[in-house]
């Protein structure tokens, strides 16, 4: 795991952002899958598509039986996103440079505009975080009336995935600098985390030291999914601790 | 008893000639009215029937549900997380596959000086160029948004925006363009000395067009040497092209994170995979003509299906290993994902397609092919050459929406059920069957001068009482 004191920043970056959720206190009260659809305007798929494996949420709760029966327990509850991996496997498959790497925020962004749909990149992510739009998806009333005017309608054939509240982060890092100022730890969250009733979900910039996303993700007991795959993910999970 | 050894010599010759088509020539007014004649009947009821039931197909499944698809999106069709890949993408690498072996058969074969070639370089290399046009539409169906396609081309714009090389699809485009540009023009070279002896001999709409596809060839020597030059030229030239494209298709997995597609081995496994398919497609379409054209049983003879059958034989062979040895090398690598697909590739619900491809891929060609008798017969080549395409298109659907449905993320995994897909997918089918028998009636499908040519090279010899082949060196 790279600590944050070793993490040099290029000349055009900006920070370095990142997340901790907490298996343990996670409730799986889908308050986040909520907040994150109505944030990012993210479309509904209606029951049969969903019930196809075709909805769109770009942050799901994953849980599995253990064991066999009558012995079965419930795992805990695994909130699932993109992992904004500093390695992506989805980046260099795109053939259109749709799935691209930003060099400010370190964040692995996806320009809708640019997307042909081809589909590679979901298809490389080994963590199954990207939705696609198979239709153009009717929103039922009132539901279009409170689109998030920060963020892109998304149209059928492209693909889409969290971006860890881009739109957030310019926002507070636009206040900052008319205040002349830099972003201060907690100052702004994502959608998922505002949302989140038990505090699971902590964002933060993982290369300031003093924040509390770097103080708990260098706790000891965190766990980066499928590290193994030098993907570098930049969310970090807790469980059993 | 000289009566009987003279006999049984005479019969010895007569058998040669009967087996052999290089060493039976006719007169060459003779073959040339033979191979005009098949071109020229006009079509019976029954092949207007096949032509309009195979064109309403084409409209219905490819064109009418290319539409549909187009304005209703990808959710039409079977895809969803994680197979965001279907039955496009397999239709896609079966049609590269299938138009790998014209270009096998007609530049390998070429280069080898292989004999046999002679009378289906023409059906082989039509069968690349018509292939790949298969492939192409069904690569396209496959995007999101297909009218955005020229995003994925180095073209020049105000943005300075160039396809991303690092991605094996822009390669995939790239090599596709280049293999059916080349094997267009390489189909079209051997072409000009047939539409040129056709304009000779014909009239109306017809000498106007093979005036314009002869490009007013003569037949002068300086003519020949020429389109001799420029043939040598693109047969070593293609052959290249032939293995690269195929590569970069099995990149498209092989370069992925995926358990079952990571695998360094799927660029010979699905070259030979290609030629499996390709090889077996050629027979069939060879048993096709000749069983409905005219005057064809004098040019496509059991010599023919004989020595295509070896070469399935030996294909089958060759992909037996690769398909041991890439599975294999998965096992041992002890994965637990890989694991876990294996076992569901077998034991999964899909397991019967498992079985089934190595049935057809392997236990039959092996048991069909390895008797001279029965690898001349059309009927059972054409037959190992129909299940070696089932098996073939099965391996490409298990290695697709079969294998992305095991993954690192178990919350995801779900079973794919094509939609869309099926009439589109036989929609191509209908399109590719469509484009051969419209080329039977306009081009000649056999390459009259190059079976001239051969004839003109062999020779039956006497040597005291044993009669002997013998061929001389050309060019």
């Amino acid at each position: 795991m790279i600590r944050p004191e070793e993490i040099k920043m290029s000349a055009e970056e900006t920070g370095k952002w990142g997340m901790v959720i907490n298996q343990d206190i996670c409730t799986g009260c889908q308050a986040c899958v909520a907040a994150c659809a109505m944030e990012n305007n993210i479309t509904f798929v209606g029951e049969v598509d969903a019930g196809y494996g075709r909805s769109m949420h770009w942050i799901r709760i994953e849980r599995f039986w253990e064991g066999e029966y009558p012995e079965v327990k419930m795992t805990p509850q695994q909130p699932m996103l993109c992992q904004q991996c500093g390695h992506a496997p989805c980046e260099p498959v795109c053939p259109a440079f749709a799935t691209v790497h930003s060099q400010a925020e370190q964040l692995n962004l996806q320009v809708y505009n640019r997307c042909v749909g081809t589909r590679y990149c979901a298809n490389n992510c080994p963590y199954q975080v990207r939705a696609f739009n198979w239709r153009d998806y009717q929103r039922p009333e009132p539901l279009p009336n409170q689109f998030n005017p920060d963020v892109t309608v998304r149209r059928m054939g492209v693909m889409e995935k969290c971006t860890f509240c881009i739109q957030r982060i310019h926002k507070a890092q636009d206040k900052a600098k008319s205040e002349g100022r830099e972003v201060v730890d907690g100052e702004f969250t994502t959608a998922c985390a505002q949302a989140c009733p038990a505090n699971a979900i902590v964002f933060g910039r993982v290369d300031n030291p003093e924040s509390l996303v770097s103080q708990l993700a260098h706790k000891g007991h965190g766990v980066k999914h499928l590290e193994e795959l030098g993907t570098l993910p930049n969310v970090t999970y807790f469980k059993g601790g | 008893m000289t009566d009987h050894k003279q006999h049984t010599e005479h019969s010895h010759e007569e058998h040669l000639r009967e087996k052999h088509l290089m060493l039976d020539p006719l007169p060459r007014g003779k073959m040339n009215e033979m191979v005009m004649e098949a071109m020229t009947t006009p079509p019976t009821w029954k092949w207007w029937l096949v032509f309009s039931l195979l064109a309403a197909f084409v409209a219905w499944g490819l064109f009418y549900k290319w539409g549909v698809l187009i304005a209703k999106g990808q959710g039409e069709a079977g895809v969803m997380r994680p197979d965001y890949w279907g039955i496009f993408l397999v239709n896609t690498v079966f049609w590269i596959g299938i138009s790998h072996a014209g270009t096998f058969i007609s530049a390998i074969l070429r280069v080898f000086k292989a004999e046999f070639r002679r009378p289906f370089t023409r059906a082989a290399e039509l069968m690349t160029t018509f292939g790949l046009v298969q492939a192409g539409f069904s690569i396209f169906m496959h995007m999101g948004r297909v009218w955005l396609f020229y995003w994925l081309m180095p073209y020049p714009n105000q943005r300075l925006l160039w396809p991303n090389l690092h991605s094996p699809l822009t390669w995939d485009l790239l090599a596709i363009t280049t293999y059916l540009l080349s094997s267009t023009m390489y189909l079209f070279l051997p072409l000009i000395p047939d539409v040129a002896m056709a304009r000779d001999r014909s009239t109306g709409w017809r000498k106007n067009l093979y005036k314009i596809l002869a490009l007013g060839f003569r037949g002068t020597e300086g003519e020949w040497t020429h389109l001799r030059n420029a043939m040598s030229i693109f047969a070593f030239a293609i052959i290249p092209v032939m293995f690269s494209v195929h590569t970069i298709v099995s990149w498209d997995f092989a370069a992925a994170t995926r358990p079952g597609w990571s695998s360094t081995i799927f660029g010979p496994y699905f070259i030979v995979g290609a030629l499996h398919s390709g090889m077996g497609a050629a027979v069939v379409v060879l048993a096709v003509i000749r069983g409905t054209m005219k005057h064809m049983n004098y040019f496509v003879r059991g010599e023919h299906f004989d020595a295509i059958g070896k070469l399935m034989l030996i294909i089958s062979m060759a992909w037996a290993y690769f398909f041991f040895n890439d599975y294999m090398v998965q096992w041992y690598g002890g994965d637990k994902w890989t694991q876990q697909l294996l076992h569901f590739h077998e034991a999964g619900p899909m397991g019967w397609m498992w079985f089934t491809m190595l049935i057809t891929n392997i236990a039959i060609p092996w048991a069909l092919l390895w008797n001279a008798k029965w690898r001349s017969n059309p009927w059972i080549v054409g037959f190992v050459g129909i299940a070696i395409n089932v098996g073939m298109w099965f391996e490409r659907y298990i290695i697709i929406p079969i294998s992305v449905t095991i993954n690192r993320m178990p919350f995801t995994w779900r079973m794919y059920t094509p939609g869309i897909e099926v009439p589109m997918g036989i929609g191509t089918v209908a399109l590719f069957i469509l484009l051969y028998m419209a080329a039977s009636k306009l081009i000649p499908l056999i390459p009259v001068w190059e079976v001239q040519e051969g004839q003109m090279a062999h020779e039956l010899k006497k040597f005291g009482r044993e009669t002997v082949v013998s061929v001389s060196e050309l060019e």
